[in-house]
């Protein structure tokens, strides 16, 4: 596999996801154009702004009724609107994966979570149980799991949500992927726990040279962590812009939406609060 | 000046496990306090047991000079409101935001309710064309102003909030805490907050409480925090948290 870090793994071009529904079509993504190579890109946006379901129509997970075009969708020079279901799904947890937020449901409550991890390994790799085994283990120890046999043979509610995370992590990532998808991956975990959590994440896709997009509303988290940022609106890119660059935005919503946190320190009352635009919808 | 709400050694046990030992605090009147500390740390807990939701083991709780029993009188509940995380949650499905309002003032023989829930409408910016819509059909950030509504239509002086911003996105939490601010200020109320996010917290705050698995670690006035003057561990961690993630090299 050749890992060339200028290569462009994932091109997006006018994607758009539309719902039918009783009162009409619903377009949750409309016309959404970016690019990703082996580097972290934030995409960032409040509730409804249709960044999970960019995600999700990459991986291929928008729900059946919802339309999904795009001029172009390509990962690694595979077209992904024209793949066959069946080639999808090799694609999905093979070279592309997803993390999503809450372990506490993404995990399967009745499997124990070295049997889930196995599992993925053994759909996508031909491997005796034996060496499943072996290299679950080694991967949560990779995700700074401190007793990796005994967490093997765990249920996922016996851990706790920052050791979920991590499972989920090992799982997604004993495969060896190319592209990750992280859909507001640490926003159901504490604090202290998050920046664990991330800065194992990031060490292992800088490790592995892998491309992460990195979805959340948290747009001063994703900008501390990711490269570059894509900011979203009612189903738009807004802005797009490096994480470096944050303090220099230019469209009045990423600068309103950075500007409405409370910030320690900054004694501000009232709060700014964000004046929407019509035209940012437009 | 007496305390609008004291609690001293404050014990609550569920079956074996102490969720809180022996936490004491001191909330004057007109004071907004913070709770901080990760989950677990029994900082709602604490807002629960005040509220009588939570089986208090030992320990007291004084209200306006006044100690509680085991069973809280509906004065209390005049008195002492509370606003829950989730909006999604504590709304009932199949009430209109009317219904939900009448509710408290049925309970307490209010007989001005016409009146008093126009009045809470306006006071948390939704205005009479709400009041007939049921909670579904509500933003997030709408159905936060209903629960702080129905929270103040008994006009009580003693508001509990369990991280009332937590379940919004950024720019409705700032519409939220703006409201909450602007509607201690006219009314004179006391806070207790709850919240994981420390710049909420010295935002809102002017004193606060770090909480650990169930103890208090350490009490803070918002100008501690915001010149990082903290002794314990604990809270230099969730502060460094709180500035989001920094690559190590």
């Amino acid at each position: 596999m050749s890992r060339d870090p200028t290569s462009t793994l994932l091109e997006v071009d006018d994607l758009r996801v539309t719902f039918p529904t009783r009162t009409g079509r619903i377009e949750a993504v409309r016309g959404v154009s970016f690019s990703l190579g082996r580097e972290r890109l934030g995409i960032v946006g409040e509730s409804g702004s249709g960044k999970s379901q960019t995600g999700r129509a990459i991986m291929g997970l928008t729900p059946p009724q919802a339309e999904v075009t795009a001029r172009k969708l390509a990962f690694d020079g595979i077209d992904l609107l024209a793949a066959s279901p069946r080639d999808r799904r090799a694609l999905r947890g093979k070279r592309i994966a997803m993390i999503l937020q809450d372990p506490k449901y993404s995990l399967d409550p009745v499997m124990s979570i070295g049997r889930q991890i196995v599992e993925t390994l053994r759909t996508h790799e031909r491997v005796s149980q034996a060496e499943a085994r072996d290299r679950a283990l080694a991967m949560l120890e990779a995700v700074q799991i401190r007793d990796p046999a005994r967490v093997f043979d765990l249920h996922p509610h016996e851990v706790s949500g920052g050791m979920g995370q991590r499972a989920m992590i090992a799982m997604m990532l004993i495969a060896g992927p190319e592209m990750m998808i992280a859909d507001e991956p640490t926003s159901a975990l504490d604090v202290t726990v998050q920046l664990d959590v991330l800065g194992i994440l990031d060490r292992l896709v800088s490790e592995r040279g892998m491309g992460l997009i990195f979805i959340s509303h948290d747009l001063r988290l994703v900008s501390s962590f990711c490269d570059r940022v894509i900011v979203m609106y009612a189903g738009k890119v807004v802005e797009q812009l490096a994480a470096s660059e944050l303090g220099r935005a230019q469209h009045p919503y990423t600068r309103g939406l950075l500007n409405c946190m409370p910030k320690i320190g900054a004694d501000r009352h009232p709060l700014p609060v964000l004046d929407r635009k019509p035209e940012w919808a437009a | 000046m007496t305390a609008a709400l004291s609690v001293d050694r404050l014990e609550v046990v569920f079956d074996r496990f102490r969720a809180l030992k022996g936490v004491s605090l001191e909330v004057q009147s007109g004071e907004s306090f913070g709770l901080v500390g990760e989950s677990g740390s029994g900082k709602s807990t604490l807002l629960r047991a005040i509220a009588g939701l939570a089986p208090v083991a030992s320990g007291s709780i004084t209200v306006s000079g006044k100690k509680l029993g085991a069973r809280r009188d509906k004065a209390f509940y005049r008195e002492v409101q509370m606003v829950f995380q989730d909006p999604y949650g504590s709304l009932h499905p199949r009430q209109t935001v009317d219904r939900l309002l009448q509710e408290p003032l049925a309970i307490h023989g209010f007989a001005d309710g016409e009146k008093r829930i126009q009045r809470a409408l306006d006071e948390v910016g939704l205005g009479t064309g709400f009041r007939f819509r049921y909670s579904h059909q509500l933003s997030g950030g709408q159905r936060q102003r209903v629960a702080i509504a129905r929270a103040l239509i008994l006009e009580p002086s003693i508001l509990l909030l369990d991280e009332p911003t937590s379940a919004l996105d950024a720019s409705v939490q700032a519409e939220v805490l703006n409201l909450l601010e602007e509607i201690r200020r006219r009314r004179k109320l006391t806070f207790l907050m709850v919240s994981h996010d420390l710049a909420i917290i010295t935002h809102m705050c002017e004193r606060l409480m770090v909480m650990q698995s169930g103890e208090a670690v350490e009490h803070l006035t918002a100008a501690d925090l915001v010149e990082r003057r903290v002794t314990r561990d604990y809270t230099r961690n969730l502060l460094r948290a709180s500035e989001g993630f920094v690559r190590t090299a």
